[in-house]
């Protein structure tokens, strides 16, 4: 008996459960901050995206292009790596967190930007012409209208949020996965390890993409 | 000093960083298509295990990181590092595109099935002649954008010491350290990703357009 999923390592593994325990808080705290962040930015940018002001959509082209056409792990790199010479020491757990908040704020500012644009042009034209400014119409007419198509994929981005907060396992970051990595080479257990983290991982995304599913099957039979 | 980097053997390090992960993304991409159509394909269909099945592999992978499964194709089999990251790759993204194939034939109208089928032809014979080719072309957007992510997400396999660009520059980075060199070092890598997935996405803009203006 000495396959790769072996009993007496998933034994080892039961007792050491703590240790993928806190990997797994950390992934889910990681992961409540990443996102508030990420929709933060996601609805500054995406709004600021469908501004008439040119410098406005400039800075939301910039912060949107150049975030979605380079990877999560450079960026994450750069936080760790680079803005140390900066004098900019952030601790793993911050880089975490500003790592995927900022990577999926530009998928989330281009979510909004397209469900801004989902609402008829003529609600804009009928609220500034009953003297709503551009930005008060914008905050009690358009994006009320637009939150029901933005949320079924926002749930889909909460998903791929959580799941590369796995990035932070290249940090030696403390997450779920660099728990389980870990241990599993320290032991050379890797089956049950990798098992245990994957059933982790589905048991808070598969849940958040069920629902999502809903939402977009709720909203073909509204509209 | 930043002028220390200029030198052609750093340049030709980089550039075999580039050719793993332009090799791992296509061969990725490559058998995730044709997986993923036979996925796809299953799940779409009314058989019950087929369906059943394809369902349950679609929703455990897309649910879980990509990084779980390049660990585990490095550390648990005995490919070569690079396979092992195509493998992992194409394990995760053949459900991604099964999703964007499944999608793509919803969006084929139900008459285009019933006419196929009347006119004498197998499920099989409408599935390949009529409906893929015309599911094909709603399917188009979606892959390019897949290909972006898949270019983008090689850069994981450095987790587990693949050489590709990423890791090149790291690598690099390890010798030159200064601030201005640890600096040039992330611009050049962030721009070459980024000249490669601005370009795919422009293109894939446009397709965008030109099959919006010939949709009936």
């Amino acid at each position: 008996m000495s396959g790769p999923f072996a009993g007496f390592k998933w034994l080892a593994l039961a007792q050491d459960w703590s240790v993928f325990a806190e990997g797994f808080l950390t992934t889910i705290i990681v992961s409540i901050l990443g996102l508030a962040l990420a929709l933060a930015l996601g609805v500054l940018f995406g709004v600021i995206g469908s501004a008439p002001s040119k410098v406005c959509q400039l800075a939301n082209r910039c912060y949107v292009e150049f975030i979605q056409n380079t990877p999560l792990v450079i960026q994450v790199f750069f936080l760790y790596h680079g803005l140390p010479h900066l004098g900019i020491m952030l601790p793993v757990f911050s880089v975490g967190v500003l790592g995927v908040g900022f990577y999926h704020g530009a998928y989330i500012a281009e979510i909004i930007r397209a469900g801004i644009q989902a609402v008829p042009r003529g609600q804009m034209d009928a609220a500034q012409s009953q003297g709503f400014t551009f930005w008060s119409a914008m905050r009690y007419v358009i994006v009320p209208q637009a939150k029901r198509v933005v949320f079924p994929p926002m749930t889909n981005q909460a998903v791929s949020l959580i799941k590369n907060t796995s990035v932070m396992a290249m940090v030696a970051g403390g997450d779920l996965m660099y728990q389980a990595d870990s241990w599993a080479s320290t032991y050379l257990h890797y089956g049950p390890a990798y098992v245990v983290t994957g059933l982790l991982y589905l048991s808070i995304c598969y849940p958040l993409a069920a629902y999502a599913r809903r939402l977009e099957r709720r909203m073909e039979v509204s509209l | 000093m930043i002028q220390e980097l200029f030198k052609p053997e750093l340049a030709w390090f980089l550039f075999d960083g580039l050719l793993v992960t332009l090799e791992i993304a296509f061969f990725s991409i490559f058998l995730s298509l044709f997986f993923g159509t036979i996925l796809g394909v299953a799940r779409f269909s009314n058989h019950v295990i087929f369906s059943k099945l394809a369902t349950l592999y679609i929703e455990t992978v897309r649910n879980i990181p990509t990084l779980l499964f390049i660990l585990a194709a490095r550390f648990m089999t005995n490919l070569q590092p690079a396979n092992a990251g195509i493998l992992a790759m194409t394990i995760f993204t053949s459900a991604i595109v099964a999703e964007i194939v499944r999608g793509g034939l919803n969006s084929v109208n139900k008459g285009q099935w019933e006419a196929a089928r009347s006119q004498g032809l197998t499920y099989v014979q409408t599935l390949l002649y009529v409906i893929l080719p015309q599911a094909f072309r709603n399917m188009i957007p979606p892959l390019m954008s897949q290909t972006t992510t898949v270019i983008k997400d090689t850069s994981f396999v450095w987790a587990v010491g693949i050489e590709e660009l990423t890791g090149k520059g790291m690598i690099i980075m390890g010798k030159y350290g200064s601030t201005g060199q640890v600096f040039a070092i992330f611009g050049t890598i962030a721009a070459t990703y980024f000249v490669i997935n601005y370009v795919l996405s422009v293109v894939a803009r446009a397709q965008q357009r030109r099959l919006a203006a010939r949709s009936y």
